[in-house]
């Protein structure tokens, strides 16, 4: 527990920032949010390269930055805290070589210590044999694993300390980041102090880390494991930053045909849902379904999933990409806001799905997921 | 040949090279990161000797420097010198006409390192002055290198603010450009295409020798 990073941060200008973040040593965790959202700004706060109104960064049993209305006046440099930044354009040292580039932040080190060490730890990230060469004659993917082997260079061996990634694969090919985000989970297994990876990219949050907090505007939205985050948001804001399309309004009514327990009435439908949903009946509410909990009926072979939340409607839309299709369905009763859901595309093509079609599909109550009620019209270009 | 007169130059250039270039690099790695109010006046100030005639650049030292000044009479009572008429007032009017012929290479390289090239050197726990020493000067060099051979060019062809401080005295203030002024005055044409001449030949081969140390250098080996 104490050699945890604890940061609170908060400031008006140059953006807006109210962010709290923890992350235990050994535990990866995703700081996601879109473009502009301050991540990149939090890890500049933890690194000591920008300094917040008020707040306090901890790690472990030191104090780096506290600062604000009582004044604690604590303000460590870069240089004395145990910080580990890949940049995300590496901001290699372009003059110097790989094995050069390393050896920098070995400065805790004896200098006789230094080259050997730099040495093994390019060979971690397994960039053996271009040790003498600089950046320039770097592939990108070459220059990601210099930058991470200096900032592991400044972070191993010391604690506490931690490692900070700002959007480290956002530079390279497609190919190349699924092999590096291969090597980053083999890496970290090894190491004891807590990381924060900065990425927009759900998708990549959700492989590698055991925690992701979402930030929108600088303030800090919601923490949790993924599937938690990225299925049960907190709130409507979250569940559009989650990219949870199916978001809809609906009233609780209890009733008799789930023996008390209360129903989601959703325009003419009524749909089971699970039971402790935490809301009264009779309240509003707003909530969501994934596109994965949402069940096609097949023309073929019916199963026995359909009794769940049996709904019919439209297809309006029906995109084959690759090998999965996705869907958007009309619900009958609500034609304005569809029902988004995929299915593989040999499914798609055995029931000859296609845009006017008439299908059934069922929601599985287990994936409905109930919210506070806001109301979702105006809020518009998010 | 005026040998004084060349040995004048060559002692001015070089005194002036060595004193303004360490300057305007501490000065233009402030300008490159800091942000203040009235900055872009500081830089104009400072760019104002690229356009001015030296004419009025010289009169206005030569009225800074005179002994009726503040500045003339608080250098007369430190060292018992004036600053009109001698080498160090040619020194110090040296180093000010020279200024943005030192600076602004410098801080167009500083300026060119990214933010976080020198983040990452903080990152690394180098301080600031390792930072600058093994960071960003190495990263900025062909820009002191071209502080470098500017400054010294530039200082061996002065001529007007030269005439204007410094006079035409012999051993003293009087530098080759001035020498050769005075012997085509006194219709010495040979005299003067000697002088010339040598001078052409001595820029030549002391730049090519700058460029060629500073690229060895730039080399990091």
């Amino acid at each position: 527990m104490s050699e945890m990073l604890q940061v609170t941060l908060r400031q008006r200008a140059p953006i807006p920032l109210d962010a709290e973040i923890i992350c235990a040593p050994g535990e990866l965790l995703a700081l996601v949010g879109p473009s502009g959202s301050g991540k990149s700004t939090i890890l500049r706060c933890i690194a000591g390269l920008h300094t917040a109104t008020e707040g306090e960064v901890r790690c472990g049993r030191e104090t780096w930055f506290n600062g604000g209305v009582n004044k604690g006046g604590v303000n460590l440099p870069p240089q004395t805290r145990r910080v580990g930044l890949v940049f995300q354009n590496y901001a290699l040292f372009p003059h110097l070589s790989a094995v050069e580039n390393v050896a920098t932040a070995l400065g805790h080190l004896p200098a006789v210590a230094r080259l050997a060490r730099s040495r093994e730890l390019l060979a971690r990230v397994h960039l053996q044999g271009l040790e003498e060469r600089r950046p320039p004659a770097l592939s990108g993917g070459q220059q990601q694993r210099v930058a991470v082997a200096r900032a592991l260079a400044r972070v191993l061996d010391h604690e506490p300390a931690v490692l900070l990634l700002d959007e480290p694969f956002s530079a390279v090919d497609q190919v190349t980041r699924r092999k590096l985000q291969g090597e980053l989970a083999r890496l970290r297994r090894d190491l004891n102090i807590p990381i924060v990876l900065v990425t927009h990219d759900l998708d990549e949050a959700r492989m590698l880390a055991d925690r992701i907090t979402i930030l929108h505007r600088g303030v800090t939205l919601q923490s949790g494991a993924p599937d938690e985050v990225l299925t049960r948001p907190r709130d409507a804001a979250v569940a559009r930053l989650v990219h949870l399309t199916n978001l809809f309004e609906g009233t609780l009514r209890a009733s008799a045909v789930s023996g008390g327990q209360p129903r989601l009435e959703w325009y003419q439908h009524s749909l089971e849902i699970e039971r402790d949903s935490g809301f009264a009946a009779d309240s509003r509410v707003c909530w969501v379904i994934a596109p994965e909990h949402v069940i096609l009926h097949q023309r073929v072979r019916p199963s026995a999933g359909e009794r769940e939340n049996p709904l019919s409607g439209t297809l309006i839309d029906c995109t084959r990409l690759g090998p999965v299709t996705h869907l958007a369905l009309a619900i009958d009763g609500n034609p304005h806001r569809p029902l988004a859901f995929t299915v593989p595309t040999h499914v798609a093509t055995r029931n000859d799905l296609k845009p006017g079609d008439t299908i059934g599909v069922s929601l599985l109550a287990a994936g409905i997921h109930l919210m506070p009620w806001e109301s979702l019209d105006e809020r518009r270009g998010d | 040949m005026d040998w004084p007169a060349l040995k004048l130059s060559l002692l001015l250039a070089l005194a002036t090279t060595l004193i303004l270039v360490p300057l305007a690099v501490a000065l233009a790695r402030e300008l490159s990161v800091r942000r203040f109010r009235g900055k872009s006046l500081v830089e104009a100030l400072m760019a104002l000797p690229l356009v001015l005639p030296p004419t009025v650049l010289g009169f206005y030292l030569l009225a800074a420097f005179g002994g009726n000044s503040a500045l003339g009479q608080a250098y007369h009572s430190l060292t018992g010198r004036a600053l009109v008429f001698t080498f160090d007032g040619l020194l110090l009017a040296s180093l000010i006409f020279n200024l943005p012929f030192a600076l602004q290479p410098v801080q167009r390289a500083f300026e060119a390192i990214p933010r976080d090239v020198r983040d990452a050197a903080w990152c690394c726990g180098l301080t600031r002055w390792q930072a600058l020493w093994r960071i960003e000067l190495p990263l900025a060099w062909p820009g002191v290198l071209g502080a470098i051979v500017l400054t010294f060019a530039h200082t061996l062809g002065e001529f007007g603010v030269v005439l204007m401080v410094g006079g035409n005295i012999s051993g003293e203030t009087r530098t080759v450009a001035i020498a050769i002024y005075d012997k085509v005055q006194a219709f010495d044409d040979h005299g003067a295409a000697i002088m010339s001449a040598a001078l052409v030949a001595f820029s030549f081969i002391s730049i090519s020798l700058i460029h060629w140390l500073g690229k060895r250098v730039g080399r990091h080996e």
